[in-house]
């Protein structure tokens, strides 16, 4: 007890006696543990947020759309290759499948008031609601018949409604899409902001969307869709079901046995895992920019304990003379140095952890301090205490007993 | 207690080597009062860092109890210093933000151990109970080396070597000084060691050793 007691007790007055000093050293530390905190805080926050908000997609969902997976390289295969005719052939061939429905989407100009606009117009089949968990903030969704007349109605994603209408109630509102006219029915409800968030989007019956702009078709004449989406009826037969509907659509689009394929299959599942994957790099990495900081703070530390040593040389004299070994004087200094910097890591947990609240509550970005970020910070901070104090400590304890009782 | 043979050290001067001491031969029975006198540059000081196991003698043997000490590692002469003896500087050599009380528990540290009722008493011994509270600053030189006494004789060492107390003191606070460290000596059969410039404190000392270049030039009983 005494052992363990008499150096930190030393270690704290070496603090306190120079208490700006220690404050300014402690503050690199903290601004580094505290900055770690706060980045990679954000990282979780995002990354859990993502999750979330690919689960309100709807775990069981799969979706296909045309072309193929290409990143930069040029490629001859034709853009638009789904069709109608294959959501109806994958509906009938293929067991497990809930429901299937079709989209096709297009950038068009808008009318509404007096103000000229673009936005996204998706033209869907009647179970893509359902399928996509697309739930109403107010009005109504369309109606069966809606979809078989291709009635001139609209919902708005949520943040389109904001863009259009600002506070105003849109429902019940014209606006002029291409040549048709339609009435706004319903608003969704907040997917939460993703790139290609159904936010961004205005929602009208495929076939009112066939009177706005002409659907395009492929060589064998069937009518391309953007994209097909369906549920699963059981999560374990995903990985069947893409397999059967990948052979399906290769039959169908007539492909080589050796030819890429020319649609893309993504579960959520996968698009879940992926981002999740990506989201922890980019944690990570910013862990690793604030660390930098960290760093900074640990070379300070070891600038005021060399300072330290030098100005108590005389004083690691006189604890030797009074019979101190190298090891009690080492012990001392470097307990010294970990003082500094644990404590520094336990202020810096706090700061950025208020300040990783206040991002929340300010709503720039969710975030999320989790148990490991708190533990690595503060484990982090000791190790750097006892790395860049080990040289000062070591040099001290090397000191000859004479010439540091000689020492002004 | 104290037995040097064939003593030398010698410093590297640059090109040059500097012999401080050259082959002392000495023997200190227990419990005796010792004065060191010469001229400055003589080697009394490096004797006594020497004696007191602060350094190591270039060559020759050094008997401490009848233990060689000489060629132990650092870590050994530190266990030596810390239960052997005890010293007192000349610039007293108290720590500045430590308070007396704490400064003579610090001689108890390295010691192996102790309490604070041993450092009470041992203030209590060069009459400063009421002062244990005050910081160096606050204490006037002769109080300071009174201090620095208690620190010495807190861990009840059979050694005290004391270099030139009493040389950053006036007259009075230095009277009483070496009557703290005589009574000391009588009342606990501590062996004493000091280096003195002034003669009179030497005549308060059983022997008298005189070095000049390194060398013992004389002894003489008192």
């Amino acid at each position: 007890m005494k052992r363990w007691f008499e150096p930190l007790a030393t270690a704290w007055g070496g603090v306190v006696t120079h208490k700006l000093r220690s404050i300014l050293t402690m503050l690199g530390i903290v601004i580094g543990v505290g900055a770690v905190i706060t980045l990679m805080s954000v990282g979780r926050g995002a990354q859990a947020q993502i999750l979330t908000n690919i689960q309100s997609m709807g775990s069981n969902l799969i979706s296909i759309r045309s072309g193929a997976f290409t990143f930069g390289g040029v490629r001859g295969a034709a853009t638009n290759t789904l069709t109608m005719e294959d959501a109806e052939a994958i509906s009938k061939q293929v067991p497990y499948i809930s429901a299937v429905a079709s989209s096709y989407s297009s950038n068009l100009q808008l009318v509404v008031g007096g103000k000229n606009t673009n936005a996204q117009v998706s033209g869907v089949t009647s179970e893509y609601m359902s399928i996509n968990n697309m739930n109403l903030a107010s009005g109504a969704l369309f109606s069966e018949q809606d979809y078989q007349r291709g009635a001139k109605v609209a919902i708005l994603g949520s943040e389109v409604k904001e863009t259009l209408f600002g506070n105003a109630n849109p429902i019940g509102q014209q606006m002029r899409m291409g040549t048709i006219i339609v009435h706004v029915i319903g608003v969704f409800q907040s997917k939460g902001a993703m790139f290609g968030s159904p936010d961004d989007a205005i929602f009208i019956p495929l076939a009112a969307m066939q009177q706005a702009v002409s659907q395009p078709r492929t060589a064998q004449g069937g009518r391309v869709v953007s994209s097909i989406s369906l549920t699963v009826s059981d999560q374990e037969h995903a990985d069947y079901v893409k397999k059967e509907i990948t052979s399906l659509l290769r039959t169908r689009h007539r492909l080589s046995a050796g030819a890429d394929d020319d649609f893309r299959i993504m579960s959520m599942e996968e698009i879940a895992s992926t981002l999740s994957e990506a989201m922890g790099t980019m944690t990570l990495l910013l862990g690793a920019i604030a660390a930098i900081s960290l760093l900074v703070g640990g070379i300070g530390v070891m600038n005021i304990m060399l300072v330290s040593v030098l100005e108590r040389t005389r004083e690691i004299g006189i604890r030797k003379a009074l019979g101190a070994r190298e090891r009690d004087i080492w012990i001392q200094f470097l307990i010294e140095a970990a003082f500094l910097t644990f404590a520094g890591g336990i202020i810096g947990v706090i700061a950025g952890w208020g300040v990783s609240y206040l991002i929340s509550k300010m709503g720039i970005i969710s975030t999320l301090v989790t148990a490991d970020i708190v533990v690595l910070a503060v484990s982090v901070s000791i190790g750097i205490g006892l790395f860049f104090g080990f040289y000062p400590a070591w040099n001290a304890s090397r000191l000859n007993p004479i010439e540091a009782l000689r020492a002004e | 207690m104290i037995r040097l043979q064939g003593i030398t050290k010698v410093y590297p001067m640059g090109n040059r080597e500097l012999e401080v001491l050259r082959g002392v031969n000495l023997k200190i029975k227990k419990g005796e009062l010792v004065a060191i006198m010469g001229p400055s540059g003589s080697g009394k000081t490096t004797l006594l860092n020497l004696i007191g196991c602060l350094d190591k003698p270039t060559s020759g043997s050094y008997y401490l109890e009848g233990r060689e000490v000489s060629q132990l590692s650092s870590g050994e002469l530190a266990q030596v210093r810390g239960q052997k003896i005890g010293f007192v500087f000349q610039t007293f050599n108290l720590l500045p933000r430590l308070s007396a009380l704490a400064n003579v528990e610090l001689g108890l540290r390295y010691a192996g151990g102790g309490d604070r009722s041993q450092a009470l008493e041992a203030l209590a011994k060069v009459g400063l109970s009421e002062r244990a509270n005050h910081r160096p600053t606050e204490l006037s030189g002769g109080e300071q080396q009174r201090v620095a006494i208690a620190r010495a004789l807190v861990k009840n060492p059979p050694l005290i070597l004391a270099d030139e107390p009493t040389g950053n003191l006036d007259s009075r606070s230095g009277e009483e000084v070496i009557s703290i460290l005589t009574s000391l000596h009588a009342e606990q059969g501590i062996t004493l060691i000091l280096i003195t410039h002034d003669a009179n404190i030497a005549h308060h000392c059983q022997r008298i050793i005189n070095i000049k270049d390194g060398q013992v030039v004389s002894e003489k009983k008192v």
